[in-house]
């Protein structure tokens, strides 16, 4: 395997579609790039160039203000929203140029926890997590059964499967989101603020999940969090989106050390500082005078 | 005035644009009905199954309500204007025809917009807010095969089914007002029923049905799929829902039954 510190000179393999799942993709290659990505909603620009790069093993803490746009790019990367310009190649392949059918090989080598969960009302939490596994492969009833268990297991809800996401708290929906975003064995795992919701000793618990799948299974992680304790906890890599671009971009201690005092705000959590409290440039009292 | 114009006019075009997507879906559901099972895409028969008896089966007390009734008040009124002619065993005939072509694949039809389209619209609306619809497609399950496929076969298997007890309840209703009150023996309103009731009605009545099952799923499925922002989006798709298919139901009816008896 190559060392995660000096990547081979050509980061991007050839279609890993050719020679199988696992492609010849080693720890340390690209397995994300994102280029130039802009998207805006109804005019509004949200995301204005956004460009990239997750390697295989690595876990990238997407930091950000509420409403810069992070479960925006997360929409993209899994292919859910299309960009207004730019690339978005997963495995090598640029999946906004590809067409539906030919995005499926590449969906089910990742999975993704929402940030609402978004888990499947119909069904019960058993069901919400064995979907995928009886949808996509010819595993016996009684394998996805243990499969199923296994999971919940990882997430410290054994014998919850019988319950609908209805009689769930909203930590405990999380959590089911994430043992049905792992069910698959995926590659890449897209967390949407895995943190959210859930007590200190539960965070830790899927905290060490994270860091474990990308060190055992060389999973790459992509986590969008407001956790910081967490998110330092985790990170191999991090960013700061801010205001539709990448603000700064680094390893932890580098950010930790950073002199950007928007970023020093941010992970410190204060109130003062160069972030606006409001986004829009004209003046509360404007405002309120009707000006 | 003009204002009032200008929302009928804004109306019309939200309509047409529907029907433009309707017509879009409906493409989508053949390609995933006929296409794609060739490509190892299957359709997913057994949820079919369970739709349409979760479709179907509990509307069969409201579609009874309205076809009953609605049989016992023509029964009367028809009987009403033959009296003034003389030969009131005729009322047979009317309900015969007047059932099998043309009132119960329309009662029916509206009964299911009321009953499946807004609940289809109502479904689906909620797991388009609830990212449920995204968190398929990320895991490599198209919607429209996923979902809309069994809905939509399930309503047009169900909606001529129905119909079909519709008629039957419809007819029962025109019998007993007419063997009960106006002294028609069973034997004279089975014959007079039968008389004028040409195969070409039967199959017309069922081509009706299909076609009235096909807009209620569309529609429903459709408004669903659109959904945008929270709720109050679900709510509003669920009434346009009903009342976009009421619409194209009467409009489709008419155009059929011009079409096919002219
Ligand atoms: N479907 C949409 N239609 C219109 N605007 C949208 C849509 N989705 C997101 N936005 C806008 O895009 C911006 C970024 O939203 P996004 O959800 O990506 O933020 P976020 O960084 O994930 O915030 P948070 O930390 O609160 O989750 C917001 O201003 C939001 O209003
Ligand atoms: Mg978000």
């Amino acid at each position: 395997m190559a060392d995660a510190s000096n990547p081979p000179p050509n980061p991007l393999p050839g279609n890993p579609g050719e020679d199988g799942r696992d492609g010849q993709f080693q720890k340390g290659d690209v397995i994300i790039r994102c280029t130039d990505i802009f998207k805006s909603y109804d005019g509004r620009p949200i995301l204005k160039g956004v460009s990239i790069d997750v390697r295989k093993g690595e876990t990238l803490v997407v930091m950000g203000g509420s409403g810069h746009g992070k479960s925006t790019l997360l929409r993209l990367m899994i292919g859910a929203e299309l960009p207004d310009s730019g690339t978005i190649e997963l495995f090598g392949q640029d999946i906004t140029k590809l067409k539906e059918e030919d995005t499926y090989a590449i969906k089910r080598r990742f999975g993704v926890l929402f940030q609402s969960g978004a888990l499947y009302n119909s069904m019960t939490v058993g069901e919400n997590i064995s979907l995928p596994l009886r949808e996509h492969t010819d595993l016996d009833e009684n394998i996805i059964d243990i499969i199923v268990k296994l999971k919940l297991e990882l997430v410290g809800l054994r014998d919850f499967e019988h319950l609908v996401p209805a009689q769930l708290s909203g930590g405990m929906k999380k959590r089911v989101g994430l043992a049905r975003a792992i069910a698959l064995d995926p590659e890449i795992i897209f967390y949407d603020e895995p943190g959210a919701g859930l007590d200190p000793v539960m965070l830790a618990v899927i905290d060490e999940l994270i860091t474990g799948l990308g060190e055992k299974l060389g999973v790459a992680s992509i986590v969008v969090t407001h956790e910081m304790h967490s998110a330092f906890r985790i990170a191999d890599r991090m960013v700061l989106m801010h205001g539709g671009h990448i603000l700064a971009e680094g390893t932890p201690d580098e950010i930790k050390k950073s002199d950007d005092p928007v970023l020093q705000q941010f992970i410190q959590g204060k109130a003062e500082g160069p972030i606006p409290l409001r986004l829009s440039s004209r003046d509360f009292a404007e405002d309120l005078l009707g000006g | 005035m003009t204002d009032r114009l200008a929302a009928l006019g804004r109306s019309g075009l939200e309509l047409y644009r529907f029907v433009l997507f309707a017509f879009g879906l409906f493409g989508g559901f053949l390609y995933w009905l006929l296409v794609a099972p060739w490509k190892g895409f299957k359709v997913r028969y057994s949820e079919v199954a369970r739709q349409a008896v979760r479709i179907g089966v509990n509307a069969v007390p409201i579609v009874f309500l309205v076809n009953f009734f609605v049989g016992v008040t023509l029964a009367i009124t028809v009987a009403d204007i033959l009296r003034i002619f003389g030969p009131i065993e005729y009322t047979g005939a009317v309900m015969g025809v007047g059932f099998w072509r043309e009132l119960s694949p329309l009662l029916t039809g509206i009964v299911m917009a009321g009953y499946a389209g807004a609940s289809l619209a109502a479904e689906i609306g909620t797991m388009k807010v609830g990212e449920e619809l995204m968190a398929l497609e990320a895991s490599a399950l198209n919607p429209v095969r996923f979902l809309c496929v069994p809905r939509l076969l399930a309503v047009m298997i169900m909606v001529p089914v129905l119909t079909l007890f519709g008629n039957l309840f419809g007819i029962y209703g025109g019998y007993l007002i007419c063997t009960g009150l106006l002294d028609i023996s069973p034997q004279l309103f089975y014959d007079r029923m039968l008389d004028p009731l040409k195969v070409k009605d039967i199959w017309v009545g069922g081509l009706k049905s299909v076609i009235f099952g096909c807009i209620v799923g569309l529609v429903g499925l459709g408004q669903g799929l659109q959904v945008r922002g929270g709720a109050e989006g679900v709510g509003r798709a669920t009434t346009n829902a009903v009342v976009y298919s009421i619409i194209l139901i009467i409009v489709a009816d008419c155009i059929l039954t011009v079409a096919l008896y002219f």
